[in-house]
């Protein structure tokens, strides 16, 4: 099931400030949770979004969550907090960015939400952190998966412009 | 007084000029006297020739196990600490990474804090910091210390109570345009360069009027000959002029315009030839496929007129950057006999693992060799073309887009990154911390947003085959490019060199050790685990008759990011390799210094 990524920061972006559908999180949470984002077959091919997400991650979320989605000196790892966090809160900081700047810490997340490198991927990424957390997908490059699919492709144009 | 006569108008204008002048070379002498003071350390890479050599000797190769830690300073700040501290008379001014706190302390009360300055800077410049929100030190000038803030604010503080004297703004951190590098300090100029090559930032180095911060001079890396201070006649590449609309010609339309090219390197400067030499960075992406041409000037050494700004001449390393390996390694000047002639040169070591060895008046290259020996990409660089022999195999261009080139060596941190190594007269060799680590790329296809990562690949970093360590510290021979000794480490050594006139080099590695090891022979002499883990780099001073060393702990930057946790898992196919411990394993956050001192 997938959105256009700009409507679907109107619909977080909704959810966060107002909370109106909370219900309707909920529903999505269950869902979420009954369905796995990732497909492994068993000789180890992960499908394209998984393999799709390992790449967009290694090139923009990586340079402060670590190689992999372990951490760094100064952000956490995400195969941890992805056991913790809902697809819509993944989505909620993704989108809007994280902040905890005090004497002590200086962490914060930017807001990706209008960055077409991490909102076109944004399902795909879930997805390969999600098979890391998981522990379905281990360190490094999966070593086979599926062929980038026709429609993958038309989506990718139609969303990165070209 | 509308009847001066002309003579007097004449004697006025004169005097003018005279005063000018005297100014100038006032605040010359002053840095020039200094750093040949060996109990002061007036400038982050230690003399404008950036050897980080000190004659200090009380220190030596057969008392430095006696060595013991005299004090300790903790900077309050948990990320990575890059750089180290100077030391003017009886102050040493520490820094710290963001939110860029420094400190004078004063030596003649045991180091008690005479001020504190702490910029307010907005927290969004955290995240457009690429490997962690490191600073490379601060810089002294005519009685102020000079910051370089992560939102590439430049301050003047007043050297003894703190207070700003000035500052300007550099550039735009909304944009992905963010401050690391420490300034340098020339005539009455201080000279920054920028960071943000990962955020499609056009490199630039601005020099700075001292007196009132006002641009004295700014030189991008691309774009227009203009821009870029280029004289298509006289400067020169391997000799040549290098023609007009050099850079332009080398990018897809208005490519240059994002193409990256930062400066956030070190700075040397020759004062008899009155060259500046720096070095630029990626050219962005990280997807060659996307940026054909060869992208001038960016992974290059400029030598650039102090007082104008002009580029005497420029040598771009890696034309057409494939691999994210950026020139912006530290320069270092020497005076040394090749072939039996006594030549002027600029020793370099380049990301892409060659060292390279540049006559520093003409920019002719003279040696160009690999000092990692795993280093692949190519096979040797042509000295008369001054180009790399590239492997096809090893080509992410080549191979393409959506293709994973497999093993190639230097990863994208290069075979060393911006830690600096040092030079000893005595022994006439290189000090040079290194990182021993080979990599997968796989470029893709990326879109340009202001202020958003513009990166484009994806990398998996490990050691070399057969091979468990991700480190070295070597010994190096500019003049026929070989290694002397090489001193394996587990992990990547991110911390700058110290090289002195008690036979002994100094270097920190990541798990936090101070290691001191003979000159000649590279044995160890002494090690002490300080807090954290170092990525800073050593300084010597003296004071009260009694030599100290000291270094900045606090483990971060890129190799925070990319050996917290490891850079592959334990059970990874690695062969012989075996177990393979991450970093996490062996230190954690915290900034202080060490201070080492022999005892009484």
């Amino acid at each position: 099931m997938r959105f256009d990524w700009r409507r679907r920061i109107a619909l977080v972006t909704g959810l966060t400030l107002c909370g109106v559908v909370a219900a309707q999180a909920q529903e999505n949470v269950a869902a979420a949770e009954e369905e796995k984002p990732y497909h492994i077959t068993d000789d180890g091919t992960v499908d394209w979004p998984t393999f799709s997400g390992f790449r967009r991650y290694n090139s923009v979320c990586h340079t402060c969550h670590g190689p992999d989605g372990v951490g760094s000196t100064f952000a956490p790892a995400l195969t941890e907090s992805l056991k913790r966090l809902s697809y819509e809160q993944f989505f909620e900081i993704v989108v809007n960015g994280k902040q905890e700047v005090n004497t002590a810490v200086q962490k914060k997340m930017p807001a990706f939400g209008l960055d077409p490198n991490v909102m076109c991927y944004l399902d795909d990424i879930y997805a390969y952190l999600k098979a890391r957390s998981d522990g379905a997908v281990g360190r490094g490059r999966p070593e086979k998966h599926a062929d980038k699919p026709p429609e993958a492709a038309e989506a990718e144009n139609a969303c990165m412009g070209g | 007084m509308a009847r001066l006569k002309p003579a007097s108008g004449y004697v006025l204008a004169v005097a003018g000029a005279i005063s000018l002048w005297g100014a100038q070379a006032m605040a010359n002498d002053e840095l020039l006297k200094l750093q040949e003071d060996p109990k002061q350390w007036v400038m982050p890479l230690g003399d404008y020739s950036s050897t980080r050599y000190s004659e200090l000797a009380k220190i030596n190769r057969d008392n430095v196990d006696d060595l013991q830690v005299a004090w300790t300073f903790s900077t309050g700040v948990l990320r990575g600490h890059e750089g180290g501290p100077l030391v003017i008379g009886n102050m040493m001014y520490v820094h710290a990474p963001f939110p860029n706190t420094v400190f004078a302390l004063d030596l003649s009360k045991d180091g008690q804090i005479v001020w504190k300055y702490e910029p307010q800077q907005d927290p969004n410049v955290i995240p457009v910091m690429c490997c962690d929100t490191v600073n490379r030190g601060v810089a002294y000038g005519d009685g102020k210390i000079f910051l370089h803030q992560a939102d590439t604010k430049l301050v003047a503080l007043d050297a003894k109570t703190g207070k700003e004297v000035w500052s300007v703004t550099d550039g735009d951190a909304t944009k992905g345009e963010t401050g690391t590098s420490a300034p340098l300090v020339v005539k009455d100029k201080v000279l920054i360069g920028n960071s943000g090559g990962e955020f499609g930032v056009l490199g630039k180095v601005t020099a700075y009027n001292m007196k009132d911060g006002s641009i004295a001079w700014r030189g991008f890396s691309a774009g227009p000959d203009d821009q870029m201070l280029i004289d298509p006649e006289k400067t020169t590449a391997l000799g040549q002029p290098v023609g007009k609309d050099s850079s332009l010609k080398t990018w897809e339309g208005d490519q240059w315009k994002i193409g990256g090219g930062t400066t956030w390197g070190w700075m040397s400067y020759d004062p008899e030839l009155n060259l500046v030499y720096y070095g630029t960075g990626n050219p962005s992406t990280w997807n060659p496929v996307q940026r054909p041409g060869d992208n001038k000037w960016s992974m290059t050494i400029f030598a650039r007129d102090a007082d104008t700004g002009m580029a005497k001449w420029v040598y771009q390393m890696t034309p057409h950057d494939e691999w994210d390996y950026d020139g912006v390694n530290e320069m270092i000047l020497v005076d040394k006999e090749m072939n039996g002639q006594q030549r002027k040169l600029l020793v370099h070591f380049d990301r892409n693992g060659f060292g390279y060895t540049l006559d520093r008046d003409t920019g002719e290259l003279l040696v160009a060799e690999k000092y990692d020996p795993t280093v692949n990409w190519a096979t040797k660089v042509d000295i008369k073309t001054g180009l790399p022999e590239r492997v096809k195999e090893y080509s992410t261009e080549a191979n393409g887009e959506d293709v994973n080139s497999k093993g190639i060596c230097p990863a994208a941190l290069g075979s060393k990154d911006q830690q600096p190594a040092a030079y000893s007269p005595k022994t006439g060799l290189f000090y040079v911390p290194t990182n021993h680590v080979c990599m997968d790329y796989e470029p893709f296809k990326v879109a340009y947003t202001a202020g958003q990562p513009y990166v484009g690949a994806t990398l998996s970093m490990y050691p070399p085959e057969g091979d468990s360590h991700l480190g070295n510290f070597i010994a190096w021979d500019a003049t026929t490019g070989q290694i002397k000794w090489s001193l394996p480490e587990p992990f990547s050594v991110w911390s700058g060199a110290l090289a002195t006139a008690g036979d002994v080099v100094f270097y920190g590695t990541l798990e936090g050790y101070l290691k001191a090891v003979d000159a000649e022979t590279g044995k160890e002499l002494y090690k002490f685990k300080t807090p954290s883990g170092i990525i800073g780099n050593v300084n010597t001073y003296e004071y009260n008759g009694k030599q100290y060393i000291a270094v900045l702990s606090g483990v971060g930057g890129w190799a925070g990011i990319g050996m917290a946790a490891g850079l592959t898992e334990d059970t990874a196919g690695l062969g012989a390799v075996g177990a393979y411990k991450a970093l996490s394993s062996y230190t954690a956050l915290g900034g202080t210094m060490t201070v080492f001192t022999l005892p009484e």
